[in-house]
């Protein structure tokens, strides 16, 4: 729970200056939204995120572990470089150019997230298969173990937290790119920072930006707890290292995105 | 039993990594594939439990084709053991033993219950070990626990590739001189790779040396050093394979029974005569009938008034089972030139001495010039 105090009282302290920004009611000509708008968007943007995420999860995951299978190596170095560049590609370009495809609406943010969020999940899933010793899964075979068996029993259970990992990377980039999406979607919190840019009023811009972080945060810490919820115990200490190394990239370029 | 019938691999890319080999590994035998990198016994081995295909002839497992088994069904039946060990490291120490018994359904308790077993089997107290997770282990223990995982559900064959391969010499000779014990008990069938002479010698009753994929010659470790078959062998054994063949023979195949002793309370004289009368410049001293007191040695006697004043204590003594490199050893740190050997009672019961060594490996000078 001690992991769980830093985070929450960020997430505190921003809702606060939210609360702040909220009170103020108008800026010059300018009225400020209400609680009620501000928490319809934050919901807006979080459905934005959840059903993003969800589905970079149910399409990122298999992918990831397909190409890793013995037959579809040669697939999996290429397309892992693929998703390096494609992590290059800038937020703003590439939600440009899927609302050039699907046109503006929440449907469009949604495809324009996803491509974005699978990368480092398709990413560490890879990694996170590759990484099991080699050893460790000839011995499991050499036991008897059927393909299945030596998958689901040792493979998917050694690969866990580096895949949690990056999840967790995804869905924190996810929050940032979702409020770039909104700009062009019209929805969730962007929204609200787009109109405050356009007016040029700080308070507006902020009382946007305020919740986001704070959704990242929170969504940050929960995630945090499930990755380490989720690693076996016998490998709580090494392979944390292991796993934030295989994210580590990743990360590097979240910051330098949004 | 284990038998190869012409068995060959051929992979992929043309490598003919086996060719041609056939060999039997009666019951309760231990078999050592033993050959320089890249000869083929680990590859032989995969195939026993068709980690590797093979691509000619026929593995017979207690005269049944393994081939025509189900794979999975096969390898559960044999115990399987490699260098690294490969520890499921998310799993606890009862759990990675208890793996093939969890992959044949036993009963939860009854697989707890084995591994606790397993774990006393192989030197490590069940109640501080069975719960850890192998990163908190040494990597003894981790060996440890990979050769008590391919005993798990006790099959009658087991498989191991270089399972103290990777280990420090102490903790793998110690391992070595276990293992050898938990053999003697639980008489499996082995096949074993290593690459290490001395652990072929020491471990295999057979040995099955490789080279390029051929079996150049299968037989009990003392015929493969004392009647190397060609110059390969004779190499790879090495020149000090004399030597290494004494580790094969024990103090009560070579020791003679002792000519001459005295017994310690007789005279000085009477010890003087003996010594005179067979030309000897010692003699072993006993008393109340065989038990062995130390030497009596010829210059000590002239300045001495009983042979108690001129005993020499024996530096070190060997039993009837000691291996004769360590009679070896002892003989050239004593000042006589020559070892007891005595019985759990500290009975006399014969003499090492060079002349007698030297007996033995004069069979091995005549097969040097063949």
């Amino acid at each position: 729970m001690r992991r769980l105090i830093v985070p929450l009282v960020l997430a505190a302290g921003l809702i606060g200056i939210t609360g702040w920004m909220t009170s103020l009611g108008t800026v010059g000509i300018y009225r400020i939204p209400g609680w009620n708008e501000v928490f319809t968007a934050t919901f807006q943007h979080m459905q934005l995120v959840l059903a993003a995420e969800g589905l970079a999860i149910l399409i990122g995951v298999p992918i990831g572990f397909i190409v890793s299978r013995r037959g579809l190596r040669w697939i999996g170095a290429p397309l892992m470089a693929l998703t390096n560049i494609g992590q290059t590609i800038p937020t703003l370009a590439l939600l440009a150019l899927t609302s050039i495809i699907l046109g503006t609406g929440f449907r469009a943010a949604v495809v324009g997230l996803l491509i974005y969020a699978l990368l480092p999940i398709v990413r560490n899933t890879y990694a996170g298969i590759q990484s099991v010793s080699p050893a460790v899964k000839e011995a499991a075979q050499g036991m008897g173990m059927s393909r299945w068996q030596v998958t689901s029993r040792v493979e998917l259970p050694l690969a866990r937290p580096v895949v949690i990992a990056g999840i967790r990377t995804s869905m924190v980039v996810n929050v940032g790119t979702a409020a770039v999406a909104g700009m062009i979607g019209g929805v969730g919190l962007g929204k609200l920072i787009t109109v405050g840019i356009s007016v040029n009023v700080f308070e507006l811009v902020i009382q946007g930006a305020a919740p986001a972080a704070a959704l990242a945060i929170v969504l940050d810490a929960i995630l945090g707890l499930a990755e380490r919820w989720m690693t076996p115990r016998g490998l709580r200490k090494d392979t944390l290292r292991a796993a934030k190394r295989a994210a580590a990239p990743v990360r590097g370029v979240t910051s330098a995105a949004p | 039993m284990i038998r190869l019938e012409n068995v060959s691999k051929v992979f992929a890319d043309g490598t003919e990594a086996v060719k041609d080999v056939s060999l039997e590994i009666a019951q309760g035998e231990f078999c050592v594939f033993l050959g320089p990198s890249g000869c083929g016994k680990t590859t032989s081995l995969k195939m026993i439990n068709r980690l590797i295909p093979i691509t000619g002839g026929k593995i017979y497992i207690d005269g049944v084709d393994t081939q025509q088994q189900n794979v999975n069904e096969l390898r559960r039946g044999i115990g399987y053991a490699i260098q690294n060990i490969g520890l499921f490291p998310h799993l606890t120490v009862a759990q990675n033993i208890a793996t093939v018994p969890m992959l044949k359904h036993w009963p939860r308790e009854r697989q707890r219950a084995r591994a606790r077993e397993l774990l006393d089997l192989v030197g490590m107290p069940a109640d501080t070990f069975i719960d850890r997770y192998p990163s908190e282990l040494s990597g003894g223990q981790q060996q440890r626990v990979g050769v008590a995982r391919c005993l798990g559900a006790d099959p009658p064959i087991l498989l191991m590739d270089e399972p103290f391969g990777a280990i420090d010499p102490i903790t793998r000779h110690k391992l070595q001189e276990e293992f050898l014990k938990i053999q003697e008990r639980l008489q499996k069938t082995i096949a074993f790779v290593t690459h290490d002479i001395d652990e072929a010698i020491k471990m295999g009753d057979t040995v099955a040396l490789m080279k390029d994929g051929e079996l150049i010659q299968y037989a009990d470790p003392a015929t493969l050093l004392a009647e190397p078959k060609d110059r390969f062998v004779r190499d790879f054994v090495g020149a000090d394979r004399v030597l290494k063949g004494l580790r094969l023979l024990r103090a009560r195949d070579v020791m003679r029974a002792p000519k001459h002793i005295i017994e310690i309370d007789e005279s000085v004289d009477r010890a003087v005569d003996v010594l005179d009368k067979h030309r000897r410049s010692w003699l072993p001293a006993v008393e109340n009938g065989r038990h062995f007191v130390g030497w009596i040695e010829r210059e000590d006697l002239e300045s001495s008034e009983s042979l108690r004043d001129a005993l020499t204590p024996a530096v070190s003594t060997a039993a009837p089972r000691t291996p004769l490199n360590e009679a070896l050893s002892m003989m050239l740190g004593s000042a006589t030139g020559s070892v007891a050997v005595l019985d759990n009672d500290d009975q006399l019961v014969g003499l090492l001495s060079f002349g007698a060594i030297r007996d033995v490996l004069a069979i091995d000078d005549e097969s040097e010039n063949e």
